[in-house]
């Protein structure tokens, strides 16, 4: 093969990142997927082929109600983070005025810290004697703590809501930002209400935001694995936390990545069926 | 702005000393203007006088801060737009990226209690009178700019405002795509006799198109008149220097008549200008004004109107449709120009030459300095 010189400059500069991409994503992808068709006898691999991983993930009832529950808190969370951040982003958008810089930097604050940290915080907050109960019971609205407050799903759907709620924020202010105004006087001077203007105009025309912000949450959400251990109890365990224990505490890698191959499948195909219905929302305006 | 006989015909605008501001800037200074019913009305200015605020206030997009505006003799300062009776086409033209043509030009008729049968009969309607039948289900991405500016027109017409508002429509169009749209929408808005108000900075485009003027300048109203007037009769010194060109004289008074004012001017020397030629209050010092096509190289008849100036031509500008002519008369550094239609070579002089050349007392206009 002879390269040109421009040839060879692209490959000089693609070269570095695509060592990357290969050792950091591609390599540790495919082992996953080779592992997930092996056995493993304590600490010994077989690498003989099998489907029986693949049987047990997706035919044992613990796996597939992990698989459900992770499903089913995953879209919660991603419905629940986009219906709270929607009128945050409106707001700024629209009624920012020449703060809206400043309003983006509040809403990024509780970020600096980490994310377990903020996860645990959850924990204070929602605890038998947390923050919420004492409140309440100072209040005198009750006597006893909650206890259906914290170890258990709607812990881990209330803390991974906060978690990520920027991450829909941001995408919905931009889709929000690049609406022309004047699209916005076109439609009240043709008759629009605002109630009608928002129908008509501004929901449609923020579906690329929206579209955004639900992958952005629903693809991490589902394999969230801190979030639940810290807050979620038994019963609010997720699919994360099961390939967890199969890797290090069952000594069983090939099972594990079976679930996770598994888990990737699902999600990828989640997420593009849900692109492709809504494709022609996502056309360049 | 005083009320005169032909204001008494129905306004349908009646903009009564509005007056809007931001921050500090005042954009409208106490415009008072009625615009008449089924005219086509031009709001002419450059850039920042605040003839687009004025046009936004009518459509309803900003309120005055002080003044009432009445349209149809409603006064509607508190109305909002989606309300008043006017529609708008928007200078960007404000297509929504979102709908095809035929959902964009029905867009207004949607909140109607027509069937989409009907709408669906009126947008054809609209869409072969802005000459673009069959355009239904083309997408807003793939219209040119002048097919935007069709849907814009259609869009806002298919609802039958009383007042069409257009925001400097065709800047955005190239100059023979201006041109024709330029003759389309007079033809448009005399053929279907809604009152057209139209904001623009292009001088050409206002005369041409308009039945009256309104000339704009830091937010005041200078003039309002019929393009024949705006340019002959310019109420104000930058009404005239912003309408066409105009060669300025400074001149001071020497006396004054019942008919006229002796005035003296270095370059001009000593003339009497007819009081129907002078505008302005009665200050000490005017500027006279004259076209430059008002000069003549050749002495016309007229007797003791005629006058004439005396220089070298230093410049000659073929501009198309006529020739500019630089004529440096000497004193003060002061150019004169001169504007010819070309009529073959020869016909007038070289640069270099010195010349005469002539204007009538009647061709001057004076104005009072501030």
């Amino acid at each position: 093969m002879n390269f040109s010189d421009q040839d060879k400059k692209g490959w000089r500069l693609l070269g570095l990142p695509f060592i990357f991409s290969v050792l950091l994503l591609a390599v540790p992808l495919a082992t996953m997927f080779a592992l997930s068709f092996w056995t493993q006898d304590y600490l010994v691999l077989k690498k003989t082929f099998t489907l029986a991983n693949y049987k047990e993930a997706w035919f044992e009832p613990v796996y597939q109600k992990l698989f459900n529950r992770s499903l089913i808190i995953s879209m919660t969370v991603t419905f629940l983070t986009i219906s709270f951040a929607f009128p945050v982003a409106y707001f700024i958008s629209f009624y920012g005025g020449r703060r809206k810089a400043l309003w983006l930097f509040f809403i990024t604050i509780p970020f600096w810290t980490s994310y377990l940290l903020r996860m645990f915080l959850w924990k204070v907050i929602l605890g038998y004697n947390g923050v919420l109960n004492s409140f309440f019971k100072w209040l005198g609205i009750i006597t006893e703590p909650l206890t259906f407050l914290l170890y258990n799903s709607n812990a881990v759907i209330i803390a991974l809501t906060h978690g990520w709620a920027p991450f829909a924020i941001l995408p919905i202010f931009v889709s929000l930002e690049k609406i022309d105004r004047s699209l916005l006087e076109a439609s009240k001077d043709l008759g629009d209400s605002s109630f009608q203007q928002f129908f008509r105009i501004i929901l449609p025309l923020s579906i690329p935001g929206l579209i955004g912000a639900t992958l952005i949450i629903f693809i991490p959400t589902i394999g969230d694995y801190i979030t639940p251990k810290l807050v979620g109890g038994p019963d609010g365990l997720m699919i994360a936390n099961m390939i967890q224990v199969q890797f290090s505490k069952a000594n069983n890698a090939p099972l594990s990545a079976a679930l996770s191959v598994s888990s990737l499948l699902i999600v990828g195909l989640i997420s593009i069926i849900f692109v492709f219905l809504n494709k022609k929302h996502l056309r360049t305006f | 702005m005083k009320a005169t006989n032909e204001d008494l015909v129905h306004a349908i605008v009646s903009l009564n000393n509005i007056k809007k501001s931001f921050n500090d800037i005042v954009a409208v200074n106490d415009v008072s203007v009625q615009i008449r019913e089924g005219e086509f009305f031009s709001l002419l200015g450059p850039s920042g006088c605040g003839k687009t605020t004025l046009l936004r206030i009518i459509a309803g997009f900003e309120s005055p801060e002080t003044g009432d505006i009445l349209i149809n003799d409603k006064l509607v300062n508190s109305t909002p737009p989606n309300i008043r009776p006017t529609n708008m086409v928007f200078q960007n033209y404000a297509i929504f990226p979102h709908l095809n043509v035929q959902e964009n030009v029905g867009y207004g008729l949607q909140n109607t209690k027509l069937t989409s049968k009907s709408i669906k009969n009126k947008v054809d309607e609209i869409l072969d009178m802005v000459g673009l039948g069959g355009f239904n289900f083309r997408s807003s991405s793939a219209l040119s700019g002048g097919q935007k500016q069709r849907v814009a027109l259609a869009r806002a017409l298919i609802l039958k405002p009383r007042v069409l508002l257009l925001d400097e429509p065709l800047s955005a169009l190239d100059k023979n795509l201006r041109e024709q749209m330029q003759f389309e929408l007079r033809q448009l808005q005399k053929s279907i006799g809604i009152t057209f108000i139209l904001v623009t900075h292009d001088q050409t485009e206002a005369l041409t198109m308009s039945d009256r003027i309104g000339v704009m300048f830091d937010g005041i109203v200078d003039q309002v008149a019929t393009p024949e007037d705006i340019y002959t009769k310019p109420a104000t010194k930058r009404v005239a220097s912003f309408i066409g060109n105009m060669n300025f004289f400074r001149s001071n008074i020497l006396s004054s008549t019942a008919e006229s004012v002796r005035v003296e001017s270095d370059l001009l020397g000593v003339l009497d200008i007819d009081k129907v030629n002078i505008f302005g209050g009665s200050k000490a010092k005017v500027s006279i004004g004259i076209r430059p096509e008002k000069f003549k190289f050749k002495k016309p008849n007229g007797g003791k109107k005629v006058k004439s100036l005396a220089g070298k031509l230093i410049q000659k500008t073929f501009l198309g449709e006529n020739l500019l002519f630089s004529l440096d008369v000497g004193k003060k550094a002061n150019k004169v120009y001169i504007s010819l239609t070309p009529s073959g070579e020869g016909a007038y002089p070289k640069v270099g030459e010195n010349v005469t050349v002539y204007y009538s007392l009647n061709d001057l206009l004076a104005y009072f300095e501030v």
